[in-house]
């Protein structure tokens, strides 16, 4: 049976021999593409990340000099070597946004989504494979704008990810082109989201019914629901920030603004908090776009490592339906400090807190996955076990954020920095590097080295810690987020060591990746050749798939004869019974 | 339960008004429920890693893992959330933005924050604050824009990152903001509102303890000065706050002369 999976006729070219442009660049092959989101979207976690090593420099030692650093920089960010207020905001901003919208969504929608998804339903591409390279392009131009935007008189945008109105009204130009950059990139995520929605309806392989698809393409499913949905309310309030910035409007500056003892001109009849509700009413399902990804990605790595069935597979996916749904009627919660009365907030905490309960089923459903298997601890299992204690903290610190009156204390403080990091980066980032090592022989034809992935993971794990662990406890005494000088009132002078020992595990975090940036560029050219089309002997559509795939995929369209994991199922001689293999 | 004894383990700040233990209470129950869920969790977790790994002769088993045990404890996190909510939260919350003491019995302050200070504006001997005017606001010594043709401005008290409030006595602060949103927060009073322009947003206290002078801080990203962005609040006794009172008058006064 499994010969059928390892040797592969000759493939009969079905598609012309396209030249190097149109093959490797302007592709409309999901492979290609999905290769390209990842490739760019890695960069663009490097350099979010890096603009963070910088910010904690001045948080460990406010106001010391780096003259070199300072030397590259330049007088307008760091003069002397020490970094301006403005410049710390810039990199604040920017960090944000680049890890949200530049970072994770493009690597876990974009890259996996591309890659896998159309593999694990047995399609030969994507339903519309232009619109696809398409949504890559304006991604591209968004990043470019976004960088480009470190370079305009002023520096980048500095208001923080969320942009909040006035502050970003009157801010510099580099707003602006933050704005374009968005636009730019909600742009690529509509154009993404209706492309996906449509492949998994109309072009799922034979047999393969919605209750035969792995978690994984269920995840991108609501998830791309959730990128149509929530993405136009913010691209509509960019523009009108837009207009504000550009036009003399002023949709969200109240009557009466004055700045430095000046009356803003065009003042008048706009509301600060309507841009808050427009933006949050994208940016809380923003948080299930992060999250929902990464958990398919668990799930996969965990039904194939435990060898045995995911516990609850439906549960699972009505979990998952349910977040979706429910994510559009929580945004609120962001804004518990705005004066709100009793029935919004009674209203926004209750969801928040119904919300919580499919995320309690997901991960129950996977811990109660782990009895009674046969665990494998390969590097992708490590990440994606990993993942589960990370994530039980970055959803539990969400609750005492989520009920309004213990919010009154934790809002705006370190507590709500470690509560979102732990459930984006030992979270969500975890479940990519599970994805990256567990499919990268599909895409490569060869493993990834797991020495250094173990190296890689371990220090990973200790450093995140070390990192986010500490906020939780510097929140909870009362320390706002984004203070330059962290020292500037007396309470914050006490809690100084904390900022230092969480820089240190911050720049240790990025050595900690120099062993993964070695192993994924070795492996590519040295790392141990496959030697079957499904290494993990794992049970999915993508598995039997030529290695790596060609264009169109399957030399012949599988067919799915059962459900998605069933691993150790009784009286077999082999562990797994693969989807696309027809047994008695 | 004494509050001293239930919240000792939690890093929070002290603890000085009326309303503040409340807040922390929920927070520790919340901690309470977090801390018991992840560390059930992680036993269970760390027993399957180990008992459940790959080895010679160990196989996995096809058929799930059967039991009440997950369905109970769901039900009781479900349960536990619901009486946190209903219990705890909504009932403190509508208590404190609902239960507002009477205009007459409470000192009237109002907080206007600016890039990047807190501006305090008492109404003075007479009780009533005096007309402003955001046209009339310059940086040079109006910068609330008080109108001072109207009789009832001559005895405002302005002060400028001092916020003095006396001990034991509800205090509504009506807070504005003249240009972008700010967070006007006093930790040790477990006050935190965003001030923001257009709107006033009214909200009170009362300190119990801790005679002498607090932080107040900006929690909202304000702009390039948002950190240092900060005043003292002096909880004084009844006779400091009337001497600060009336020398701030006589001071007025002879500035006027």
């Amino acid at each position: 049976m499994s010969e059928v999976v390892n040797h592969h006729p000759v493939h009969e070219a079905h598609h012309e021999e396209l030249g190097f442009l149109r093959k490797y660049v302007f592709s409309t092959d999901h492979k290609v593409i999905g290769i390209q989101y990842g490739l760019t979207a890695l960069v663009f976690l490097l350099f979010g990340f890096s603009l963070i090593m910088l910010l904690r420099w001045q948080l460990a030692y406010p106001g010391k000099p780096v003259i070199w650093l300072g030397k590259i920089l330049g007088e307008n960010f760091m003069p002397g070597g020490i970094m301006l207020p403005e410049f710390y905001n810039m990199l604040g901003a920017m960090h944000g946004t680049i890890m949200v919208f530049l970072g994770i969504v493009p690597l876990a929608v974009g890259a996996f989504g591309n890659y896998v998804m159309p593999l694990q339903i047995g399609a030969p591409d994507m339903a519309f494979p232009k619109i696809n390279a398409a949504s890559y392009w304006f991604y591209f131009v968004g990043g470019v704008v976004m960088l480009y935007s470190f370079f305009v008189p002023g520096g980048p945008a500095q208001g923080g990810w969320t942009s909040y109105t006035p502050l970003a009204d009157i801010a510099p130009v580099g707003q602006t082109w933050w704005l374009v950059g968005m636009v730019f990139l909600i742009t690529s995520s509509l154009l993404g989201s209706i492309n996906f929605i449509v492949t998994i309806v109309q072009m799922r392989t034979k047999g393969l019914s919605f209750w035969r698809l792995p978690v994984f393409v269920w995840a991108q499913f609501v998830t791309a629901f959730l990128l149509l949905l929530a993405f136009p309310p913010l691209e509509a309030a960019a523009v009108l920030q837009l207009m504000d910035r550009l036009a003399g409007t002023s949709f969200f500056l109240p009557s009466g603004l004055v700045v430095s003892g000046q009356m803003i001109p065009n003042t008048g009849g706009g509301s600060p908090l309507l841009w808050q509700h427009l933006f949050w009413f994208l940016a809380h399902p923003e948080v299930y776009v992060l999250i929902l990804p990464g958990m398919g990605i668990v799930a996969e790595v965990i039904a194939n490592n435990t060898r045995k069935p995911l516990w609850g597979y439906k549960t699972i996916v009505f979990s998952i339906l349910f977040i979706g749904g429910m994510s559009f009627t929580v945004w609120a919660h962001h804004m518990f400090m705005t004066g709100m009365g009793t029935t919004m907030s009674t209203f926004f905490q209750t969801t928040t807190m119904i919300i919580s309960i499919p995320s309690v089923i997901i991960l129950t459903s996977l811990l109660l996955s782990l009895w009674g298997a046969s665990i494998r601890f390969t590097t992708p299992m490590l990440f994606a076990i990993a993942f589960l204690p990370m994530f039980a903290i970055g959803g539990l610190t969400g609750l005492p954020l989520g009920l309004t009156t213990s919010d009154i204390h934790l809002h705006d403080t370190w507590y709500v920095i470690g509560h979102f990091h732990y459930v984006v980066a030992p979270g969500t980032i975890f479940a990519l590097f599970a994805g990256i090592y567990y499919w990268y022989p599909k895409v490569t034809g060869r493993m990834l080295n797991s020495v250094l992935g173990k190296i890689h993971f371990w220090l990973s794990l200790v450093f995140m810690n070390g990192v986010f662990l500490p906020m939780l406890i510097q929140g909870m005494a009362g320390m706002n987020r984004r203070y330059y000088d962290p020292t500037a009132t007396p309470w914050g002078k006490a809690m100084q060591p904390f900022m230092e020992f969480i820089s240190w595990s911050a720049w240790l975090l990025a050595i900690s990746q120099i062993p993964f940036v070695i192993n994924f560029f070795w492996s590519m050219w040295k790392g141990r050749k496959v030697t079957s089309d499904n290494p993990w002997d794992a049970t999915t559509l993508e598995w039997s798939a030529p290695t790596p795939p060609p264009h169109g995929n399957f030399p012949t369209p599988p067919e799915v004869y059962r459900e998605p994991y069933e691993y150790s199922v009784p009286g077999k001689e082999k562990d797994f019974s693969p989807q696309f293999i027809k047994e008695a | 339960m004494n509050p001293g004894t239930w919240r000792d383990w939690l890093p929070y700040p002290p603890n000085l008004s009326e309303h503040g233990p409340g807040v922390d209470q929920l927070n520790t129950y919340v901690h309470y429920l977090m801390f018991v869920m992840f560390i059930a969790w992680a036993i269970y977790f760390v027993y399957c890693l180990i008992h459940f790994r790959k080895r010679e002769g160990h196989k996995a088993v096809y058929n799930p893992a059967k039991g009440k045990l997950a369905k109970v404890s769901e039900v009781g996190v479900i349960l536990a959330e619901a009486i946190l909510l209903i219990a705890l939260s909504m009932p403190a919350w509508a208590a404190y933005k609902k239960n507002f003491p009477s205009r007459e019995e409470a000192l009237n302050v109002r907080v206007i924050g600016e890039q990047f200070a807190w501006n305090f504006h008492y109404p003075g001997n007479d009780g009533v604050f005096g007309r402003t005017d955001p046209k009339l606001m310059n940086n040079t010594g109006n910068s609330l824009g008080i109108d001072m043709s109207d009789p009832h401005a001559k005895d405002d008290i302005i002060t400028l990152n001092e916020f003095h409030v006396p001990l034991n006595k509800p205090v509504i602060v009506d807070i504005s903001s003249k240009d972008v949103i700010h967070s006007f927060t006093i930790n040790v009073l477990r006050v935190k509102q965003d001030a923001v322009p257009g709107m006033v947003i009214p909200i009170h206290f009362k300190a119990v303890s801790g005679v002498g002078a607090h932080e107040i801080t900006c929690a909202q990203l304000c702009g390039l000065g948002h950190y240092r962005m900060q005043g003292f609040v002096y909880i004084d006794t009844s006779e400091q706050y009337a001497q600060w009172h009336a020398q701030k008058e006589s001071e007025l006064q002879g500035a006027s002369q």
